[in-house]
C-alpha cells in the first residue's frame, strides 16, 4: 500500500512540479538534498524527511524487533510459553529464567515474547481492515456527493456510536471463540467510520482541483477518476490516521483480553497474562511488570512511528510549526 | 441556530434506531442467549423452548427489535442473573459511575487544556518537548497498566491511598480512579490543544489583538483559546466513548461497583438482557453528548450556525 518511490500527482495537466498540496517553498528549499534539479514529490519527500528523523529510525528498529520476534520467538527463547511446573508457582528470577515464573509456574520471559504474535497480528490486520474497509467506504461518499454520500455518512455514524470496548463486551462476550479473527473483525466493525470520515474529507478536497476537472473533460470515466486521480492524493491522509493506530489497535486487544472477552487461552496475550497476574500483584509484581512493560513499549513504538509519519507527510503539523 | 439544531437532531433519529439495532443484532442474531444462560451445560428442551417464548425469541427479529426498544422507551430492561431488575442495577450502578467519569473528564479537561496552553505558547521550547514527550509516554500506558501500577505504588507500596473504593464512593473516593481513566485521554487533550493554539498564534487575529495593546492574558482567553477549542471540544465527545469502555476497565482495578462492574458480571455469568440493556442506556448516553458537542461548536465558532 505505501511504496515511497511512485509518484502520485496529476497524471493529466502536470507533468513535473511540485505534486498538489505541498507548501511550495519547502519543496523547492530541500530538492538539493535528492536528485539534483528534480523536485521531489510527496512520497520520496516524506521518505527523505523519515530517514532523517530520530524518532522514526528508534521505532522502525523497535518495530523490526518485535515483528522478527512474533515470526520467530524461537529465535531468543528456548522454553515453550506452556512449559510449566507447579513447583515454581510465582517464583522470582533465576538462571535461565530472567523473569520468574507466573502463578501456573510458567516462565514469564517466555510468555512475554510469545505474547508479541498476538499483539502485532491483531495490530496489523485490524489497521489494514479498518483502512480498506474506511478508505473504501469514505472515498464514495466523498466522490458520489449528495444521496450516497449521506446514507454512508449516517451508516458510519451507526458504526461509530458504539464505543470499541462496550461493542466487544457485546459481541464478543457472545461469539465467545477467542480468535484471533474475531477481535480483528470486531475492531474494524466498529473503527471503519473514523477512517471513512478523513478519507471522504480528503476526497471531497482532492476532488476540487482543477486536473480533476480536467480528467472530466477530456472524457475520463467516473471510477478511471477516482481511482487514477483522486486517490493518490487523497491515501496521505489516510496512511497517517492508520499509523497512528496501529497502536490504538494493539492497546484495544490487550483491553479487551484483559476483561476477558478478548483472546483467550491457550492463546498467549500479554492482555491476558496481565489479567491473571493483576491479583497478585502484592505477591509477585513481576508477573505484571513485564508483559506490561512490553505491551506499553510496543504500543509506544507504533504511536512514535505514526507521529513520524504524520509530521513527514503533513508539514503543516510540523515540530515547532515553523516551516 | 434554530435550524441547525433541528437539522441536527433530525440526523440523530436514523443514527439512534441504527445504533440500538445494530446492538441487539450483535447479541441476539449472532450467539443464542439461552445456550449462554446454560453456560457449558445443554438446556432441557421444554425449559430452553419456555425461555424463548419469555424472551421473545421465537417471533422475527424486527418484532424482537421492537419489543426490546418499547422496552428500553417504557423502562423495562429484562432481569439479570440474580433475579432483579436490569433497571434496579442501573439505578445502584450509574450514579457511581457518572461520578468517576465526571472526575474524569474534569481532569482531563482542566489539567489538558492548561498543559496544552502552557505548551502551545512554549512552541519548540524545551517545556513544549517535555510535554510532547511526557504526553507520548502517557499515551503508549494502556488504562489497565496504569491503574494497577498506580494502584500497586500509591495503595500498596507507599500507602497514600485506599488501594480499593467504598461501595457508595464519593468524589474524593473517585479521585485515583478518576485520574487512572483520565489519563490517557489527558494526554490526547494536551497535544491537540498544543497543535491547535502553535497553529492560531501565528493568524492574523490574534496579531491584531496583540497590537491593539491588549493584556496577554486576555488574547490567550478570548483570542486564542476560543478559536482552539473546537478540535478538543470534538475529541471530548469522541471520548466520553472512551471513557465508557475505560470505565470498565478501571472498576474492575479498584473494586467499584459501578456500570463497568454490572457489565462484567453479566458478561461473567453471560446474561444477555444485562450487557445490551447497560450497552444500549451507554451508547445512548454518547450520542446525547455528542449531539451536545455539535450544540456547542455552534457557541464556540459562529460561523456554524450559519451554513
Amino acid at each position: 500500500m505505501y511504496d515511497p518511490t511512485s509518484r502520485p500527482g496529476p497524471t493529466v495537466l502536470t507533468v513535473t512540479g511540485p505534486a498538489p498540496g505541498r507548501t511550495p517553498g519547502r519543496g523547492s528549499g530541500r530538492a538539493t538534498g535528492g536528485a539534483p534539479g528534480r523536485p521531489r514529490g510527496l512520497w520520496s519527500d516524506a521518505w527523505h524527511d523519515l530517514r532523517r528523523n530520530p524518532v522514526f529510525v528508534v521505532s522502525a528498529l523497535m518495530i523490526a524487533f518485535l515483528v522478527v520476534i512474533s515470526l520467530w520467538p524461537g529465535l531468543i527463547t528456548t522454553h515453550s510459553p506452556y512449559d510449566c511446573d507447579l513447583a515454581d508457582s510465582q517464583g522470582g528470577a533465576s538462571p535461565g529464567h530472567p523473569f520468574g515464573f507466573t502463578t501456573q509456574g510458567c516462565d514469564v520471559y517466555t510468555r512475554t515474547v510469545h505474547g508479541a504474535r498476538a499483539s502485532v497480528a491483531v495490530g496489523v490486520c485490524a489497521t489494514v481492515g479498518t483502512a480498506l474497509l474506511g478508505a473504501a467506504v469514505g472515498g464514495l461518499a466523498g466522490f458520489s456527493g449528495g444521496w450516497a454520500d449521506a446514507v454512508l455518512s449516517r451508516i458510519g455514524d451507526v458504526f461509530f456510536g458504539i464505543p470499541v470496548i462496550l461493542g466487544g463486551l457485546v459481541l464478543l462476550s457472545v461469539v465467545e471463540n477467542g480468535s484471533l479473527w474475531s477481535v480483528v473483525g470486531l475492531i474494524v466493525l466498529l473503527g471503519w467510520p473514523q477512517t471513512a470520515r478523513i478519507a471522504r474529507g480528503a476526497v471531497i478536497t482532492a476532488k476540487q482541483n482543477d486536473y480533476v476537472l480536467a480528467a472530466r473533460a477530456l472524457g475520463a470515466s467516473g471510477p478511471r477518476t477516482l481511482l487514477r486521480h483522486i486517490a493518490p492524493n487523497a491515501v496521505a491522509p489516510v496512511i497517517v490516521v492508520a499509523t497512528v493506530s496501529i497502536g490504538t489497535c494493539i492497546a484495544l486487544e490487550a483491553t479487551l483480553s484483559y476483561i476477558g472477552v478478548g483472546l483467550r487461552p491457550p492463546t498467549v496475550s500479554w492482555g491476558i497474562d496481565i489479567s491473571e497476574a493483576s491479583d497478585q500483584v502484592r505477591n509477585a509484581p513481576h508477573m505484571l511488570l513485564w508483559p506490561a512493560g512490553a505491551l506499553s513499549a510496543t504500543v509506544l513504538a507504533f504511536i512514535m512511528l505514526g507521529d513520524a509519519v504524520r509530521d513527514a507527510l503533513d508539514p503543516r503539523l510540523r515540530r515547532g510549526g515553523r516551516t | 441556530m434554530g435550524r441547525y439544531v433541528v437539522r441536527r437532531l433530525l440526523q440523530m433519529v436514523p443514527v439512534f434506531a441504527g445504533t440500538t439495532f445494530l446492538v441487539f443484532f450483535m447479541a441476539h442474531a449472532l450467539g443464542d442467549p439461552v445456550a449462554a444462560l446454560f453456560g457449558d451445560r445443554a438446556p432441557d428442551p421444554a425449559t430452553a423452548a419456555r425461555i424463548r417464548a419469555e424472551l421473545h425469541l421465537d417471533e422475527p427479529l424486527g418484532t424482537q427489535y421492537l419489543l426490546h426498544m418499547g422496552g428500553i422507551l417504557t423502562g423495562d430492561l429484562g432481569t439479570a442473573f440474580n433475579g432483579r431488575p436490569v433497571t434496579e442495577l442501573m439505578a445502584e450502578a450509574f450514579p457511581v459511575t457518572l461520578r468517576l467519569t465526571l472526575v474524569a473528564l474534569v481532569m482531563e479537561t482542566v489539567v489538558g487544556i492548561a498543559l496544552g496552553v502552557a505548551a502551545g505558547l512554549r512552541c519548540g521550547r524545551r517545556a513544549d518537548t517535555a510535554v510532547l514527550a511526557a504526553t507520548l509516554l502517557l499515551i503508549s500506558v494502556p488504562t489497565f497498566v496504569s491503574g494497577h501500577l498506580l494502584q500497586y505504588l500509591l495503595g500498596v507500596e507507599w500507602n497514600l491511598v485506599a488501594p480499593a473504593v467504598p461501595t457508595d464512593a464519593s468524589l474524593t473516593d473517585l479521585l485515583l480512579p478518576g485520574l487512572v481513566l483520565a489519563l490517557v485521554s489527558l494526554a490526547y487533550v494536551t497535544r491537540l490543544t498544543r497543535a491547535s493554539i502553535a497553529e492560531n498564534v501565528r493568524t492574523d487575529h490574534v496579531r491584531t489583538a496583540v497590537a491593539k495593546g491588549l493584556p496577554r492574558r486576555r488574547v490567550v482567553t478570548h483570542h486564542l483559546l476560543r478559536n482552539s477549542l473546537v478540535p478538543v471540544v470534538t475529541f471530548l465527545g469522541a471520548d466520553l466513548g472512551v471513557l465508557m469502555g475505560g470505565a470498565v476497565v478501571t472498576e474492575r482495578i479498584f473494586n467499584i461497583h459501578g456500570v463497568g462492574f454490572q457489565l462484567h458480571q453479566g458478561v461473567l455469568r453471560q446474561n444477555t438482557p444485562t450487557v445490551v440493556g447497560f450497552v444500549t442506556v451507554l451508547v445512548l448516553v454518547f450520542l446525547l453528548a455528542n449531539l451536545l458537542v455539535d450544540l456547542l461548536y455552534a457557541v464556540l465558532d459562529p460561523r456554524i450556525r450559519h451554513v
